[in-house]
């Protein structure tokens, strides 16, 4: 019995801001062959739609570990923690 | 601008250490937390040493909301389809005091912060800090949104990522060869199927370990943790490893991969999924530490890269509780002195130069470069799973000699100029 990651996502607490934390350079994303950030995500957020052919991010489940901006070399990714009301609330941790 | 004593940017466990430290010693201060209340954005394995911070926090540590004390390590070697399981045990780790318990941060961390708080530190939560402040060159508090607050000293402890350290100018950006991510699953089961399964009595835990083909060759492994009535059960992953040697394996998958292994299955079954986290460490150790002090600031714990992965034993918090401590003792003494110059604050580095930190990271500068080489994740759990295979098979030909079967196993895997090599690398270890 496998759970997809979206429904592990949908276990978590999680406050969500109208605005994204996580902003693309769909310039430097587009030149980009490795797509690393779609492997390195924890939550799979990051896909490419391939009708228009831009990387796009589900900015709404993020665990907040900051793997994607680490790993994308390119520096495409802007990245800063949700504001202090929002993001992922850990039960456990 | 008005300035109170002291600001610790981040609920953690180097943050409220600092923040219980300073406010013990009479100094106003105040610890900003992102998250709800402290603990809701942090993550560990994991399990807590407490041997090397008793004296940090006297009276404090032995009463914390511990989970289970460790009496059992657990380790797992695994190949593809098969595995071989060991573990050690001793009766001295069932009776006090204890030597290491399994941990939950947002129980643990949050009661950190009453004890801080009882002591007349502010904790304000749901508070992201997104500047530092300066004057005279000097960092001298933080900006929040449109508030800002003034300080004499801030103590960053911001986490693994820390954007105050790199914005102070103390850190370079984040290289992917110098972090690791875990990812991690919380099972609930209750607490007397989890002593029945693990053969353990009340309050007794124990450490997991996995190594092996969990991480397809990467650099990493495999934990599970026993707590009071959940199991921590996670993966960790170079992140450079991630990119590199990916091979069609992305994170989410290689954990799918992990939990639904049998060796692993068998202890999480029946067990409820209740969370799905995510966090990096710093793998690099001692190299990668950022400069730990500027006029009118200082870093502690993971923000300073205080940690250290031994691949058997991975430490975190202890360092993190005990640097608080030291950067509070340095700002209580910079504070009485009137002088919060760099000068002043490298007082800090001198004390954790004569504690345990910066020594047991400096003794084990090599951990990550000889932990790092390919083969401990292949080659090597591959020829210990292949050698058990062979010793315990019985088919329809004639079986051969077992010192012939270990002689020809080894020849295949480990008697080669390579094993050698990583042999001499680990003499560094």
């Amino acid at each position: 019995m496998t759970m997809k990651v979206e429904e592990k996502l949908a276990l978590n607490a999680m406050k969500n801001d109208t605005m994204s934390h996580i902003l693309l350079d769909q310039g430097i994303c587009a030149a980009c062959k490795e797509r690393m950030c779609i492997a390195v995500c924890p939550a799979h957020l990051y896909s490419l739609n391939e009708e228009t052919g831009e990387m796009v991010v589900e900015y709404a489940g993020c665990l907040e570990c900051g793997t994607c901006m680490i790993a994308c070399i390119y520096g495409s990714i802007t990245w800063d923690y949700p504001g202090g009301e929002f993001g992922v609330q850990y039960r456990y941790g | 601008m008005d300035k109170i004593d002291a600001i610790v940017v981040g609920g953690g466990l180097a943050g409220l250490s600092a923040a219980y430290r300073l406010a013990d010693a009479g100094k106003q201060v105040i610890l900003l937390e992102r998250g709800d209340a402290p603990g809701s954005k942090n993550v560990t394995g994991g399990r807590i040493y407490v041997d090397p911070i008793r004296s940090y926090l006297p009276g404090v540590i032995d009463s914390a909301p511990f989970e289970r004390h460790v009496v059992r390590e657990m380790i797992t070697v695994l190949d593809e389809g098969s595995g071989l399981q060991f573990e050690y045990g001793n009766e001295k780790w069932k009776k006090e005091p204890f030597m290491s318990h399994t941990v939950l941060r947002a129980k643990f961390d949050s009661w950190l912060a009453d004890q801080a708080g009882a002591k007349g530190a502010f904790i304000i939560p749901r508070k992201k800090v997104d500047e530092l402040l300066y004057e005279d060159g000097r960092v001298a508090g933080i900006r929040s949104g449109s508030e800002e607050i003034g300080a004499h000293i801030v103590i960053a402890a911001d986490g693994a990522l820390s954007f105050l350290a790199e914005k102070a100018g103390l850190r370079k950006p984040h290289r992917p060869e110098n972090l690791a991510v875990a990812v991690k699953e919380i099972y609930q089961l209750d607490e007397r199927t989890i002593e029945e399964r693990f053969g353990l009595g009340p309050d007794e835990g124990v450490a997991g370990l996995f190594m092996g083909s969990v991480t397809r060759g990467m650099f990493g492994g495999g934990f599970l943790y026993t707590n009071r009535d959940t199991l921590s059960v996670g993966l960790v992953v170079g992140i450079d490893s991630l990119i590199h040697g990916a091979g069609g394996f992305d994170a989410p998958g290689l954990m799918e991969g992990f939990t639904g292994r049998p060796e692993v299955q068998r202890w999480i079954r029946g067990g409820e999924l209740r969370e799905y986290s995510a966090h990096v460490i710093s793998e690099a150790g001692i190299g990668a530490i950022p400069k730990l002090y500027t006029g009118g600031m200082l870093v502690a714990g993971d923000a300073a890269g205080f940690a250290l992965n031994l691949g058997l034993t991975v430490r975190g918090m202890e360092f993190a509780i005990a640097s608080g401590v030291m950067a509070a003792d340095t700002a209580v003494e910079a504070l009485d002195a009137n002088d919060l110059s760099e000068n002043s604050l490298s007082r800090y580095g001198k004390r954790l130069r004569e504690s345990f930190v910066l020594p047991d990271m400096e003794t084990f500068r090599h951990s990550r470069e000889v932990l790092d080489r390919q083969r401990f994740f292949t080659v090597y759990p591959r020829f210990i799973c292949e050698l058990f295979d062979e010793l315990f098979t019985v088919g329809d030909k004639p079986k051969e000699g077992l010192y012939r079967t270990a002689r020809r196993v080894a020849k295949k895997y480990v008697l080669n100029m390579e094993t050698l090599k990583d042999l001499l690398a680990a003499r560094k270890l």
